[in-house]
């Protein structure tokens, strides 16, 4: 139904560590498979040979970062993030309420944002009302395109239960995307956004984002720990005999050499 | 008006069976499923019980789908009508096909088998075209390692029998700490994923040196960008901050390396290389006797310190040396920060942190071993540091050295095969000793006398004709490049050309756009390929090329062999060859056909036995005259290589129950496919560590047929075969270099790891390091034809640091001349902060040429894509002493492709449609371009 | 935004349409028979011809039944509601006036309210957007509806009243570039907010996704230069409120000529109202393009 329900039982979404994603597509490609063959019309391509363009459900921006120059850090390094953005399963999803047909709705079980495409009249309104552009408009079929958080994988009993996860959370290398219920406080998702401060992505849309990035940590700080480090690097080579004759203390002090054993 | 929630089917058919092979969307070799509907591939996914990617997948793997499709894939043998480099060709069968192929080669393996060069590209199948190239008796074969990255994997097999990737991987449950060094996103691409996951899931940290914070370097805590080619500096100052705070692991360098070995000083020919006894054995002196020992006496205690002095000439270990030489004030942190573009006290801080996790954090695992020496230790100690280092530190003229600096350090620490540290992965450790020689003498009609490809010893090993000329077309093994242990397939096509150092009839090659992104000097190497004699013959008389996609290269062939696409054909992922073993298992892998081509398409591996079988080539034939194998699937099953020893190590002997060694299995193959296309065999805890030294490892080893008899070795600090051609050098021996080579072989072939400078003359006035890159989601030139992947990089703009973009008044957007003192290409620029302040960057291989890939007139990659390849040539800049010298590494021969210095200049957009410079004019295509909507969906 | 032809012609032919379908529910001009036709006949004209061009905006046009379904929270659905139910009642009132030279004034009435409020819920589609600052605020509404009205008005030949609306959608049309241009400065979203990473220092857009295009950029960005935009916006103003203004208060003499310049008039304000709403729609700048670097 176009309006959002009231609540929903379970907050289901995807979790993305910026920290540890590598920008290398995996999740785009995978989802783009599994989306063509599977729920609904495939996702495709108009000259796929020539100037390219197709329908993504998953997509992968790169930002830099540059931190502020200080005391410290006088001429910082900047950063670079990789971001993978796809529907975030809003629980005020506006896209969801625009809808004049009642082709989007999002599910009362999991709170999956899905578009029935037999309703879709392609109008286009529910991608103008999204902020974050995770729906595309499937130019081949004439209908919204949207990440579905794989509902037709997450219960499938003809996947093995391990594989029962979104396929780019299954395809991803380092293992930067976590998937579970967003709306339980003590599942694993939960408790990763709470340690790592997870954050949502425009929050002053109002939109109540179900998927949550997690920041990337603190880079570049190793000068700053350099009067804890020095220490470590006091020459050797300073006292008597230089650094022959700390070696040979050193072996010296090696354990059990001599008595063949180890410790 | 209210809606119904509609019914949603959250159970669908997946598919309707899954077939398990090995993907080859790059050179991972990641096991995967491919879920079939009606017969057709429908879905890729990664398999989770495979070991090398367990069951995730990158975007090349599950792409894979839109490379069976792809327009590109050639149909049926073509045969050249027009000039080379028209691109005209008509289809031809295969009977004329490999008659005609027969007819060239069968003359030239009965006359002078050094006229054909067989070269092989992107080949996972070395261990049999080698074998081929053997038995046909040409010395000319080699794979594409000269210009990829052998300065990896050579220095690291002489300094302690392996390198990174196939050689080895950190220890990714147990590091603290992770360096990478100029890693290339696209090798080992999923295990370096997984473990950088695991790393930064357990919060530990990792440091990237590299001068683009892309990919990996992205994520790592600290970032170094380093002046491109000042690595080694970088690591020797590391090194010499670690040993003189004696943050090093004497017990480990006593007990396992060759620190303590006595070095020879006397003067005359023996100088410089080690003391050993009668049965050859290295000596050291037992610090428990003070007594001059074989190194691996039982309950000898190897003195790092002691010296040995006979007739009034003190030999001194190579500990000594090394610290004579890295404690020096020359690679003080302040001595070199300018040149490597780091502070010193960010050196510092790095080498402190070093030092911190491996001594303050070490860690240790509860598991019994038992060394070479027979000694038993209690516990497994580890040195929690780790690193990797790929291309980014090898393609420079200084690679061989940097990386032999990088593996230096990592043992100085002790933090090879330790817990936490770098772990190699059978068949390695496997040291250059236990490799062959290089062999090139052949003889018409023969095989030639052993393998192409292996690690010199010293000059006696190289690959020269009696009078001194080099018996290789490519020179590999020459004074030039004496341990070019992988060939140098970059040169193959100029030399020839040439006639130096002697022309060829036949050059064939297979899967090598070397008339495109896998050349220097690509202008010139088409020029060269279609280059005629007086008598209006072609300079290169035939050229015969396998592929299975319209790459560049078909274009300049005169006889195509249609190569089949990876789910089409039968392949091994061979421990004889690169294998896809783990830290802790033995593991190799196959590929079968899950699917049937739908062209008159054929198996390149099977070609190859075809043709072997007509030339009746030895090896191939039976004494009855009769071939032993029908095609490729026939010899990975029924090939031995030694008794019991084939390409595949699992399910053999009759009842498929052997592991390793076993006689032949037929079922092999169908036994491979039920495992899931791959086979594995676990190593037991107390072998999984200490490998080189390991009692317990070296005897599994040997069970799994990967050494014959235990093979203990010291990790050579010190390389002595490199003193060897440093004594030629000298003068010493009955081979000589030629004098113009003198001075170089004694500079650059320093048994202990040095930085140079690389050469820069003729560079003047280009100041601006210009790198490539592969994306992590294209594999070279083919994910180009890939109706997905070409949508993520469909064109490459020149990276620009934000400081080079304000001197030169740049926009994302504006164009750019760039140039060097090769050659000068007009490219679109965008700004990247995160990037060296002095260097440019652009993807590789994602330029096209018009007309092939069957890729439209419109494709971005033919109109704004690009190559850095035309600002490289083979050769250095001429330098006014008469002569030109290789744009490579003196040692090994490794294309110096990262050297490139360049000038940058703003320059007006071309033309509309905005087109980047050199365009060169479009090739005529064998195949037809794709359709112009693409809805991919095989189920109903 | 991308200007699309068939959203440009549909606001601005129906809204024109229902304009004038205003002014003839309530009787100005008082006309029937054969006049009354040819009024009504231009004010379906428009509506639903703009109707019918928003139709081919839609990638399944042969469905665009189903989205008269959820008028209770969607504004594009009150939309197709309001204007059918606009349509229905004017057409019965139209009757009236038409063939049996009878004005029902109540039907009238409902008619000219729905006609409002079918551009009301247009308007709404925009406005309602946070996704578009530069709609997002209440001033679209007034300046659809004074735009519609105005139009209407300068149709239905109320000169007066004509006049007085066309200075009043005139001025709301400046005050909606005005605080247009601030709009998205304002709204508080920003490429920090967008990707959560203003805490580690200034973001700046890198590589996008993809190299080639998708159809977020080709529907949510487009760049109107800024000299462009300001020409445009003198002619939109010039056409569509001053030219027609000056026409009609120019005393000109003799009813051929006067009707002739009100045809001018409402030539030029249609041509004036198009080239706003193209800029209604390529000014406004969807928050999707932080994410590309490009608003």
């Amino acid at each position: 139904m176009t309006q959002l329900p009231p609540s929903t039982t379970r907050k289901m979404g995807l979790v993305i560590d910026l920290d540890t994603c590598v920008g290398c597509h995996a999740c785009v490609i995978s989802c783009k498979g599994w989306n063509t063959e599977n729920y609904g019309a495939p996702l495709s391509d108009q000259d796929p040979y020539g100037d390219a363009s197709g329908t993504f459900l998953n997509r992968v921006h790169s930002f830099e970062v540059q931190p502020p120059a200080c005391d410290a850090q006088p001429s910082p390094a900047a950063q670079l993030v990789h971001f993978p953005k796809s529907c975030l399963h809003c629980e005020d999803a506006p896209c969801v309420t625009v809808c004049p047909t009642g082709a989007s709705y999002k599910r009362v079980e999991d709170g999956i944002v899905l578009v029935n495409e037999d309703n879709c009249i392609g109008c286009g309104l529910c991608a103008w009302s999204c902020p974050y552009g995770a729906r595309e408009l499937d130019l081949a079929a004439g209908v919204m395109k949207k990440c579905t958080l794989c509902v037709d994988r997450i219960y499938n009993q003809n996947l093995p239960e391990e594989d029962r996860i979104p396929s780019c959370v299954r395809t991803c290398p380092s293992g930067a995307r976590h998937f579970g219920d967003l709306g339980d406080a003590d599942s694993d998702v939960s408790k990763l956004v709470a340690e790592r401060g997870g954050f949502d992505l425009m929050p002053e849309m109002g939109t109540k984002p179900v998927n949550k990035y997690l920041p990337p940590r603190p880079k570049d700080q190793i000068e700053d720990q350099i009067d804890i480090l020095a220490p470590l690097l006091a020459p050797v080579t300073e006292g008597a005999g230089g650094f022959m004759g700390w070696l040979d203390k050193a072996l010296d002090k090696l354990p059990g050499q001599s008595s063949g054993g180890s410790s | 008006m209210t809606f119904q929630q509609p019914q949603v089917n959250t159970s669908p058919d997946v598919s309707d069976e899954i077939r398990k092979t090995t993907c080859y969307m790059c050179a991972c070799r990641c096991g995967i499923n491919v879920h079939m509907k009606d017969g057709k591939v429908a879905y890729i996914e990664g398999n989770r019980d495979h070991p090398v990617n367990k069951g995730v997948l990158c975007a090349k793997g599950a792409a894979g789908i839109m490379q069976i499709n792809a327009p590109s894939r050639l149909k049926a043998p073509l045969k050249r009508v027009g000039p080379r480099g028209s691109g005209e060709f008509v289809e031809i069968s295969w009977d004329e096909a490999i008659s005609t192929a027969v007819g060239w080669l069968n003359e030239l393996h009965e006359t002078a088998p050094h006229k054909l060069a067989f070269f092989t590209g992107r080949d996972q199948s070395q261990s049999f075209t080698s074998f081929w190239a053997q038995n046909f008796g040409t010395p000319n074969y080699a794979a594409h390692g000269g210009f990829c990255s052998v300065n990896m994997a050579t220095a690291g097999i002489y300094t302690m029998g392996g390198a990174f990737w196939e050689f080895g991987q950190p220890d990714w449950d147990h590091t603290k700490l992770f360096i990478m060094f100029g890693v290339a996103e696209d090798h080992d691409s999923n295990p370096i994923k997984a473990g950088l996951g695991k790393i930064k899931a357990r919060g530990a940290k990792v440091i990237g040196v590299n001068p683009i914070r892309s990919g990996y370097n992205a994520i790592a805590d600290e970032w170094v960008g380093i002046t491109p080619g000042t690595d080694g500096l970088f690591i020797l100052s590391l090194i010499h901050l670690l040993m003189k705070a004696g943050k090093i692991d004497l017990d480990y360098l006593s007990r396992y390396t060759n620190a303590p070995v006595l070095v020879n000083a006397a003067e005359g020919a023996e100088k410089g290389l080690f003391l050993r006894d009668d049965d050859d054995k290295p000596l050291v002196i037992d610090r428990n006797t003070g007594k001059l020992t074989a190194f691996d006496t039982p309950g000898v205690r190897p003195d790092l310190s002691a010296t040995h002095t006979v007739d009034g000439v003190t030999h001194r270990p190579v500990f000594h040396q090394i610290a004579e030489r890295y404690l020096s004030e020359d690679y003080a942190p302040e001595a070199i920060a300018d040149q490597c573009g780091i502070p010193a006290k960010r050196i510092r801080a790095i080498a402190a942190e070093i030092a911190r996790v491996a001594f303050d954090e070490a860690i240790e695992l509860d598991i019994e071993w038992t060394d070479f020496r027979g000694e038993t230790h209690q516990k497994m100690t580890g040195r929690p540091v780790s690193f990797h280092a790929m291309r980014g530190i090898s393609a420079h003229a200084n690679g061989f050295q940097t990386c032999r600096a990088l593996h230096v350090l990592q043992i100085l620490l002790g933090t090879v095969e330790v817990p936490g540290g770098f772990r190699f992965k059978p068949p390695y450790p496997k040291p250059a000793e236990a490799h062959p020689a290089p062999h090139c003498n052949g003889r018409p009609g023969r095989p030639l006398d052993g393998p192409h490809l292996g690690f010199v010893q010293g000059p006696e090993h190289l690959a020269l004709k009696e009078d001194g000329s080099p018996a290789r077309i490519d020179k590999a093994f020459t004074w030039e490049n004496p341990m070019s242990s992988h060939g140098l397939m970059h040169m193959v096509i100029s030399n020839a050309y040439k006639g130096d150092p002697y022309r060829i009839n036949t050059l064939f090659m297979y899967m090598a756009n070397m008339s495109w992104n896998s050349s220097m000097n690509t202008t010139g190497v088409m020029e060269m390929l279609s280059a005629r004699n007086d008598d209006g013959g072609y300079v290169i008389p035939h050229i015969i090329y396998s592929d299975a996609y319209n790459s560049e290269m078909v274009s300049y062939a005169d006889l195509i062999l249609p190569d089949t696409t990876y789910l089409e054909r039968h392949d091994c992922i061979s421990m004889l060859d690169r294998p896809i073993c783990e830290a802790d298992a033995a593991a190799d892998a196959i590929r079968w056909p899950v699917i049937e081509p739908d062209r008159d398409v054929r198996g390149f591996q099977s070609v190859l036995v075809d043709l072997a079988n007509r030339m009746q080539l030895p090896g191939f034939t039976n004494e009855d005259g009769s071939p032993k194998w029908k095609d490729y699937a026939d010899y990975i099953v029924n090939h031995q290589r030694k008794p019991g020893i084939g390409p595949l190590a699992g399910f053999r002997g009759k009842d498929g129950d052997k592991v390793g060694r076993g006689e032949v299995n037929p079922e092999q193959l169908n036994r491979y496919i039920e495992n899931g296309g791959f086979f594995v065999e676990h190593i037991a805890p107390e072998a999984a560590y200490y490998k080189p030294w390991n009692k317990a490892y070296q005897d599994w080893a040997v069970g799994m047929g990967i050494y014959d008899s235990p093979q203990p070795y010291l990790f050579q600090l010190y390389v002595e075969p490199m003193r060897k051609f440093q004594l030629a050098a000298e003068g010493f021996g009955d081979r000589q270099p030629p004098d113009h080579l003198r001075a170089r072989i004694k500079h650059t072939m320093d048994p202990l790891p040095i930085w140079y400078q690389t050469d820069q003359q003729g560079n003047e006035g280009y100041t601006i390091n210009a790198l490539t890159q592969r994306p992590m989601a294209m594999y070279h030139s083919w994910g180009g034809q890939n109706a997905w992947l070409r949508q993520l990089h469909g064109h490459n703009p020149l990276y620009v640091p934000t400081k080079l973009m304000r001197e030169n008044d740049l926009q994302d957007g504006d164009w750019a001349k760039v140039s060097s003192p090769h050659g000068e290409i007009t490219v679109p620029v965008m700004e990247m902060a995160a990037l060296n302040d002095n260097t440019v960057w652009t993807w590789n291989a994602i330029g096209k040429r018009k007309g092939s890939w069957a890729l439209n007139e419109n494709a971005p990659e033919s109109t704004k894509g690009f190559l850095l390849n035309h600002l490289i040539h083979e050769l250095l800049p001429a330098r006014g002493d008469g002569m030109r010298w290789a744009n490579s590494d003196p040692i090994t021969g490794q294309a110096a492709w990262f050297d490139l210095k360049v000038k940058l200049q703003k320059t007006a957009a071309p033309e509309d449609p905005s087109t980047s410079k050199p365009d060169f004019p479009p090739l005529k295509s064998p195949v037809d371009s794709g359709p112009k909507d693409l809805k991919w969906k095989v189920g109903k | 935004m991308h200007p699309a032809p068939s959203v440009i012609v549909f606001t601005t032919l129906s809204g024109l349409g229902f304009g004038l379908l205003v002014f003839l529910g309530l009787g100005l001009p008082d006309v029937s028979g054969l006049v009354a036709f040819v009024f009504f006949a231009i004010a379906y004209g428009l509506a639903v011809g703009g109707l019918l061009a928003s139709i081919f905006h839609l990638g399944r046009p042969e469905r665009a039944l189903k989205a008269f379904s959820q008028w209770k929270s969607s504004w594009l659905s009150r939309e197709g509601c309001c204007a059918v139910a606009a349509l229905l009642v004017m057409a019965l009132y139209g009757f009236g006036t038409v063939f049996l030279a009878t004005a029902w004034p109540v039907v009238g009435g409902i008619g000219a309210a729905l006609s409002l409020a079918t551009v009301f819920t247009t308007s709404m589609i925009y406005s309602q957007l946070k996704t578009i600052p530069r709609w997002n605020m209440p001033l679209t509404p007034a300046l659809f509806l004074s735009i519609s009205l105005a139009g209407g008005a300068l149709l239905a030949g109320q000169e007066t009243l004509a006049t007085g609306l066309l200075i009043i959608a005139g001025a709301i049309q400046l005050a909606y570039w005005v605080k247009g241009d601030q709009a998205f400065a304002t709204s508080g979203t920003t490429l920090a907010t967008a990707t959560g990473l203003g805490r580690g220092g200034t973001v700046r857009a890198f590589e996008p996704p993809h190299t080639g295009t998708n159809y977020l950029l080709r529907e949510f960005v487009h760049v109107v230069g800024r000299k462009h935009s300001q020409k445009l916006r003198v002619i939109g103003f010039t056409l569509g409120f001053a030219l027609p203004v000056l026409l009609l208060i120019f005393p000109f003499s003799g009813l051929m000529l006067k009707h002739l310049m009100a045809a001018v008039a409402v030539l030029s304000h249609l041509a004036g109202v198009a080239c706003t709403r193209w800029l209604f729609f390529a000014e406004a700048e969807h928050v999707v393009g932080l994410y590309y670097g490009k608003r």
